[in-house]
This record gives C-alpha cells, structure tokens and sequence, in this order.
C-alpha cells in the first residue's frame, strides 16, 4: 500500500514538473508548481517529517507562490516565448545534457552503499525543534538576519528612483 | 516500507527536468520557478537520507534552505521587476551585458 501511494504521488510530481517546464504560459507553470510542492509535501509526510510537510505548504505554496503569481501578474509576460527561438540549435542540446546528468546522479544513487540504519525512527516535531535550538543555534539565529537583509535589500530595489 | 532509494530517484529526475527547464525556458520567472523545483528535489534527497540514517540533521538542513529559498525569491524577483522596469522586456537573451 505505501508504495502505491509513493508511486501515484511521484508520478503526479513529475507530470507536473514536465507541465512546469514545458508550458508556455507561466501562470500555468506557477499553478504546476504548487501541485508539485504540494505533493513534494506528501512526500515529507510518508517519510515522518510532518514539520516539513507543513512548512512546505505554508512557507512554499502559500508564500513563495503568492510571490511568483503576484510578479507574473505585475510583469505581464508570456509575449516573449511566443516567437521563433533565435538560439534553437543550441536549446535542444538541453535535452541530451539533462539525461546525460539524469544518468550520471542516478547511477550514483544506485551505486551507493545504503548506509546501515541505525534502526530509530527520527522524531516529530518536538525532535526538530530541539535540534533547531540545541545544535543549529547559531544557523537559526543567522537565518533570522539573513530575512531582515533580505527585506531591506527588496525594499531598496523595488524603491523608485527620484529622476 | 518504501525504500529510500526510490524517493532518491525521484529527486534525481526532478532536479534534471529542473536543469532542462533552466536551459530551455526564456522567461526568467519561469526559469525561477525551475531553479524552485531543483531546490525541492534537493530537499527531498535530504530528507530520504536523513529518514535512512534515523537522525534529524536531514530535516534540520531542510528548513534553513527553505529559509534560504525564501530570501532569495524575494531579492530574485525585485531585482526581475527592476530589470522590467528598465528595460520593459521579459527575456534573458536580452540581459548579455556581462556576457564574455
């Protein structure tokens, strides 16, 4: 039963990445996207990782999506894409070049030695946010500088300039 | 149980349908979203590790890139929207200013 349920979600997550990187319309791309973060989400889920199920939806569906339609409606775009490719022949060695690399991880991911598990399940939600600030203090308390510079930083480029 | 090296695969087509989309689409938000969909594919290989070695180091690592991500979409797209402004066109053949 897990790996009917793993197998459907997967194929859902690559159907829709395809949908993503070969439709034209870039709103039809963003709205791709979220079933594919949503079923990444799933993913977490099957995997005991139910603090990242749910930050996905919240901080990736829910925010970063907003963020993408808001610019696709603001910029307008989708006019660009629509007229013949100047550099064609080069845009179809893109294909050959991501099998090539497609092969190249998955032959890793075969070979690789599975590590033995150390047999304990990893916690929930209490096990993370112990480790979060226990171990990684020091990264979470960065994290939190690095959302104030981003801030400043996209309210200085989207500032009007006086001309 | 699912064995870990089946969400691996899966991780592994999804940063390469990432990389084609990075190489063949246009519109740089579309090619945004492709660099997203490398991220999560990464994630998910995180997480498969970190569910196979039984620790939670896997999943802390995963929230600091969301973290990350997050950062960079907002710098990302104001700087996407300032270029707009200026140059009042939507593609990254147009931006070879620093090609060498």
């Amino acid at each position: 039963m897990p790996h009917v349920a793993f197998v459907l979600i997967a194929l859902v997550a690559l159907g829709s990445a395809l949908g993503l990187v070969l439709k034209r319309n870039p709103i039809h791309g963003a709205l791709f996207l979220v079933v594919n973060l949503g079923c990444i989400a799933a993913l977490y889920l099957t995997l005991g990782a139910e603090f990242l199920a749910a930050a996905q939806v919240i901080v990736y569906a829910g925010a970063i999506m907003v963020l993408f339609v808001f610019a696709i409606m603001v910029l307008i775009p989708g006019k660009e894409e629509t007229g013949p490719d100047p550099r064609r022949p080069w845009r179809v060695l893109a294909l050959p070049a991501g099998l090539i690399l497609c092969m190249l991880l998955a032959a890793y991911v075969v070979t690789v030695p599975p590590s033995p598990s150390s047999g304990v399940p990893a916690g929930g939600v209490e096990a993370i946010g112990r480790l979060l600030f226990t171990d990684y203090l020091f990264p979470f308390e960065l994290t939190s500088v690095l959302l104030l510079a981003a801030m400043v930083g996209v309210l200085l480029l989207a500032r009007r300039r006086p001309s | 149980m699912v064995p870990e090296t089946w969400y691996l695969a899966l991780s592994v087509a999804l940063f390469c349908i990432g990389v084609v989309g990075v190489i063949i689409r246009r519109n740089p938000l579309v090619i945004f979203m492709s660099i997203e969909l490398m991220l999560n594919a990464a994630n998910l290989a995180f997480v498969a590790f970190g569910h196979r070695q039984g620790s939670n180091d896997g999943q802390a690592v995963v929230f600091f890139v969301m973290a990350v991500a997050a950062a960079e979409v907002a710098v990302g797209l104001a700087i996407i929207v300032a270029i707009f402004r200026v140059r009042r066109r939507l593609s990254v053949d147009d931006l070879s200013l620093m090609r060498w």
